[in-house]
């Protein structure tokens, strides 16, 4: 299925019930080099909206949101030394984590491409 | 863009060119400033480390003060600051710090003797309280000018040195920490071998209308890129440098942050500055905090306003955190009571409520390569 976008700027794919979740190409631009990334434990239960990641740039330390609720079932543990990979592809090899839904209908909150594309334009 | 602490942001005369750069113009201290150029904040640092960086520090304060008949102008800044500024010879440049009467650091800042004036760098976020101060105290000793809207320039890099000298040849014997004028592209410039990162390098003072040619000059160098403030600050961060309104401030004396060093042995002795019995007595006894840098196992990096903790008491707190391009890993500094600062101490960093391991050690995290003749 296509990605869909939170106004933090997570996207989220989802195949059949499990979601993969990064950061936005607005927003890897907006922080900066990336040097290190934490990525939530597997088996941890998140809520929609709750910090589960953080991000940091050379600048500042950022967190990350569930965009939907879910139990983690992976965590993109390649970011430990390559966290460079959140700037040079933000939704492919930079994703955050794994997340198995536990309410597909959170997903129609989220923003589609173009919604998406509307928002950031509106940040000018 | 507006200052978040109200009115509207100023420009240096710079700010037409960090456009035209591509660069993020970001607020500080009152300024639209370049935090980074299109390039990124590591491959600004990495330049700066093995080549050459431009820097726009306009934004910082100049002021010149001049003896008025019958006066000594190093004998009246004395009476603001612990460093021996009297001793300074003609084309000599100092770090020191205005203190306050209870021995706190009003600003940190370089002074530089021509022979017939003292020229003062004062920090942007502090220039008018400082300049205000200069005034109240040394009106009727020196004649005080206030030079803020010229340009500053900081160029740093091993290869610095070779760069500046295809436009001013005389540049390339100056020793770290002297200062000399200088024609650049035809404008008088003053020019001293020191700067903010730890590495060789010179800052260059311009007049205002001249500093946009100087500085497109120096960027046709081949060495030279330009940098932004965010590089700025992992650049000293990895030098062990301070930062005022976070590493030292009015409540941290010069004693506690570690820069003694800074204070003359004459000085140390006879006092006759702000604050001088509160940093006497701790140069006697010892400060009850020192600022120590810090060094965490992995990767987490513990940001300003980490609390550092031996067995589960805080014994301190992080004032500067970030990543270290140059070694690949994190690194802060804070301070910590004087019981706890010995070299070697294991300490936990508190990240995000979670203790990060790290270690007491000696800084800089970078050796300086300052250019010592």
């Amino acid at each position: 299925m296509s990605m869909k976008y939170t106004n933090e700027h997570e996207w989220i794919r989802v195949e059949g019930d499990v979601g993969t979740i990064g950061i936005t190409q607005y927003a890897q631009e907006q922080l900066g080099d990336v040097v290190f990334v934490e990525v939530p434990a597997v088996g941890r239960k998140v809520a929609k909206g709750e910090s589960v990641a953080v991000v940091e740039s050379v600048k500042a330390a950022s967190d990350i949101y569930a965009p939907v609720s879910g139990e983690v079932v992976e965590g993109n543990a390649a970011l430990a030394d390559a966290p460079g990979d959140v700037n040079a592809e933000p939704t492919g090899k930079g994703w955050f984590f794994k997340l198995k839904l536990s309410d597909k209908s959170e997903l129609d909150g989220l923003m589609d491409e173009a919604g998406y594309e509307a928002f950031v334009k509106s940040l000018g | 863009m507006s200052d978040p602490a109200g009115g509207p942001l100023k420009r240096t005369p710079l700010y037409e060119l960090h456009r035209e750069l591509g660069a993020r113009i970001v607020p500080f201290a009152g300024y639209e400033m370049p935090v980074q150029y299109p390039t990124g904040i590591l491959a600004e640092h990495a330049q700066t480390r093995t080549a050459a960086g431009l820097f726009d520090v306009s934004h910082m304060g100049q002021v010149r003060l001049t003896a008025k008949p019958g006066h000594n102008a190093a004998k009246a800044l004395e009476t603001l600051v612990p460093g021996d500024i009297a001793g300074l010879q003609p084309g000599q440049q100092r770090y020191t710090q205005f203190t306050n009467e209870s021995g706190g650091i009003l600003d940190d800042l370089m002074v530089t003797s021509t022979g017939d004036h003292l020229l003062l760098v004062i920090n942007a976020a502090c220039k008018d309280a400082d300049l205000a101060h200069i005034q109240k105290h040394l009106s009727a000793t020196c004649e005080i000018e206030p030079m803020f809207a010229r340009g500053l320039l900081a160029l740093q890099g091993p290869q610095a040195a070779q760069a500046l000298a295809r436009l001013a040849p005389s540049v390339a014997t100056m020793k770290f920490m002297t200062g000399t004028y200088v024609v650049i592209d035809g404008a008088e410039c003053y020019v001293t071998r020191s700067g903010y990162t730890g590495g060789d390098g010179y800052e260059i003072s311009t007049p205002a209308d001249a500093t946009d040619a100087i500085a497109r000059k120096l960027l046709a160098q081949p060495e030279v890129k330009p940098i932004g403030l965010g590089a700025r600050d992992s650049l000293r961060l990895e030098a062990g440098l301070c930062l005022y309104g976070h590493d030292i401030d009015t409540t941290t004396t010069p004693i506690e942050a570690g820069l003694l060093w800074s204070i003359g042995k004459e000085r140390r002795a006879n006092g006759g500055f702000p604050g001088a019995a509160v940093i006497q007595k701790q140069i006697a006894e010892g400060a009850p905090r020192k600022r120590v840098g810090l060094l965490p196992d992995g990767k987490a990096i513990a940001r300003e306003g980490s609390e550092i903790v031996i067995g589960g008491k805080v014994v301190g707190k992080v004032t500067s955190g970030g990543f270290a391009p140059t070694l690949g890993r994190a690194v802060a500094m804070g301070y910590v009571e004087r019981a706890h600062a010995a070299n070697g101490t294991k300490v936990d960093l508190l990240v995000r409520g979670k203790p990060v391991p790290a270690e007491i050690v000696p800084m800089p995290f970078v050796k300086h390569a300052y250019h010592r003749g």
